[in-house]
């Protein structure tokens, strides 16, 4: 039975293996986006300047190939490339943690919602549905700014605290199914506890739907990240995030366009990389949803 | 249907009401106080300033004060903006905020619909992986980005459009702001529509209409368009309020007078009376909303209200 149940989920992942590898798209994004992260990791050490390093004989100095400073410097003489590098990686975490914080709320409410059924049911949605119709953005706002503005715990439990409801949809209606099917059935029959059952039958089942929207979540929580540090609410000075560094480069921009086409044109590819990585694992992952 | 739209509309006071309890909630256990941000008030000042504004009474019957001056339209002074009661800020703001909105939800309808139906018609062409691939990057293009990149280029360097300002709602002032705050949804829209009408396009009832004859104009705009529509319909209420958040964005790079900012400077400033003001505000607007799209939804697709 189990080597059976091995077998069949070994398929499944060949299967949207198979998929991905046929979309020639979703292979040039995995690339870059390989490429963004290691040049995030590497990047900083390969110039001895550190992220907030003041360089007061290159002050606003535009991207030069020979110099010390490759993608030139702020108004204070900060190293473009590697505060750019810095504020890539912050808002990678920022979004990954945020998605894991999101992913680990949404999952649970929107299995015991599926599972439990009835009323139980009926009123968790009924919440999901009533934060729904929040600009829940506001909510994030609100929570970054009352409790320790620039504490990046805060930051990303609160984006990830109000990004959930999707994935507690999409975990619900796919659990109403699988509540229902014979396998679940025959285990209850044999008494395995609900617990049990949730953690054992039907997260593994939900395994494919949760990859597909966690790589999708990740850009938006990083967008959350970028808006809320562009407003100054975010990751605070010195410290780079992609946001403030757009928010400092859109200030400049008329005297120093680079400042905010750098970190712009970096979060922009990410953000296109991801969405375009999640939509074809979504589609790969889950078949049945492939038009929207 | 009246019945729906009834049980709907009641279920809205509840809703605002929980709403307004939870920002209470939120507001006032965060630390800190409005008169902390001034330099070391003498701690007499201070306290007689929380007596005027009856900051010093229990917490519980502030809340049910408060919820008595919301009832009867008073939302009561900004901590603040001492001269100001949020109900003339938000009345000051409110308009313009509108506006920029309003004009945006338009702009992003009439934009994404023709063109998620041309790339729909045109499935697989040229013109269909264009509208597509803009699609992508105008749903990921973030409106701090697109703002500035818009005023760099048609403001600084092509001098065809103001930098930023309002002006008294001079439309040249506004074309950037509205391109910016609807371009994400223009995209998304014209996704939405031309995944839906090439689902609807492959029913049967749509086949069953070729099969009898019907030209290839007629079946898309009497038979599959209504249908195909739907999803967006439904995305009206989101839209919302992601105009509402987009717009503290758009507000800020373009340094237009709307309420946007007062929300993040309120909640800075803990000026409890604004902050919550702005909840209400904005909460109502993104209810009704909501409430307008879903009984749209509801009137165009009779199962959903008979439905539950």
């Amino acid at each position: 039975m189990a080597t059976e149940a091995q077998g069949i989920s070994g398929a499944f992942w060949q299967q949207a293996a198979r998929r991905l590898r046929h979309n020639p798209r979703a292979l040039i994004a995995s690339a870059l986006l390989i490429l963004v992260v290691l040049l995030a990791i590497v990047g900083p050490h390969l110039t001895a300047v550190r992220y907030d390093a003041l360089d007061w004989n290159a002050l606003a100095v535009p991207p030069q190939w020979d110099g010390a400073h490759w993608l030139g410097t702020d108004r204070l003489g900060r190293d473009l490339f590697v505060r750019t590098m810095v504020g890539v990686r912050i808002s990678l975490l920022i979004g990954v943690l945020a998605s894991a914080v999101s992913l680990i709320i949404g999952v649970i409410w929107g299995m015991v919602a599926g599972y439990s059924g009835g009323r139980t049911d009926e009123l968790m949605m009924r919440a999901v549905d009533v934060l729904y119709s929040l600009p829940y953005l506001f909510v994030v706002i609100i929570l970054t700014t009352l409790f320790s503005r620039g504490s990046l715990v805060v930051l990303f439990v609160a984006i990830g605290a109000v990004g959930w409801l999707t994935i507690a949809r999409i975990v619900r209606g796919q659990t109403l199914i699988l509540a229902r099917s014979e396998f679940v059935e025959a285990a209850r029959a044999i008494g395995v506890a609900p617990a049990a059952m949730l953690w054992r039958h039907i997260v593994p089942n939900l395994s494919g739907t949760i990859v597909a929207y966690a790589t999708l979540a990740i850009p938006q929580m990083m967008l959350f990240e970028s808006f809320l540090s562009f407003l100054g609410l975010g990751v605070q000075e010195p410290l780079p995030s992609l946001g403030n560094l757009i928010n400092d480069g859109a200030r400049e921009m008329q005297s120093a366009a680079w400042m905010l086409l750098v970190p712009a044109g970096f979060l922009l590819l990410l953000l296109l990389c991801l969405s375009v990585v999640g939509d074809a694992l979504r589609d790969a992952l889950d078949p049945r949803d492939s038009t929207a | 249907m009246l019945a729906y739209a009834a049980r709907r509309l009641a279920a809205l006071p509840l809703t605002l009401f929980i709403i307004v309890t939870l920002a209470f909630a939120v507001v006032r256990s965060a630390p800190g106080g409005p008169f902390d941000a001034e330099q070391s008030l003498p701690p007499q000042v201070k306290a007689n300033l929380e007596r005027a504004y009856g900051l010093d009474q229990p917490l519980a019957l502030q809340y049910v004060r408060y919820l008595r001056g919301v009832v009867h339209g008073d939302f009561g002074p900004s901590l603040r903006y001492r001269d100001l009661s949020v109900r003339e800020l938000i009345a000051q703001g409110l308009p313009v905020s509108l506006t920029l909105g309003f004009c945006a939800l338009l702009f992003a309808l009439a934009g994404g619909l023709p063109l998620g139906i041309l790339a729909a018609r045109r499935r697989g062409s040229v013109l269909d992986h264009g509208i597509m691939g803009l699609a992508v990057l105008g749903v990921a293009l973030p409106s701090f980005v697109t703002g500035p990149l818009l005023v760099l280029v048609f403001g600084l360097l092509l001098h065809w459009l103001p930098v930023a300002g309002w002006q008294g709602g001079n439309p040249a002032y506004l074309i950037l702001p509205v391109i910016t705050l609807a371009l994400p949804l223009l995209a998304y829209i014209a996704r939405l529509v031309r995944g839906s009408l090439l689902e609807v396009l492959q029913s049967d009832y749509i086949r069953a209409a070729r099969a009898r004859g019907l030209g290839s104009g007629r079946v898309i705009w009497r038979h599959a368009l209504p249908a195909a529509l739907l999803p967006v319909v439904s995305y009206l209420g989101p839209a919302t309020a992601f105009v509402v958040t987009g717009s503290l964005v758009v507000e800020t790079v373009f340094a237009l007078p709307g309420t946007g900012r007062y929300l993040v400077d309120a909640a800075i400033n803990r000026d409890y009376t604004l902050v919550m003001g702005m909840v209400i505000v904005y909460g109502l607007i993104t209810l009704l909303c909501n409430l307008a799209a879903d009984l749209t939804y509801g009137w165009l697709d009779p199962r959903i209200a008979h439905g539950d």
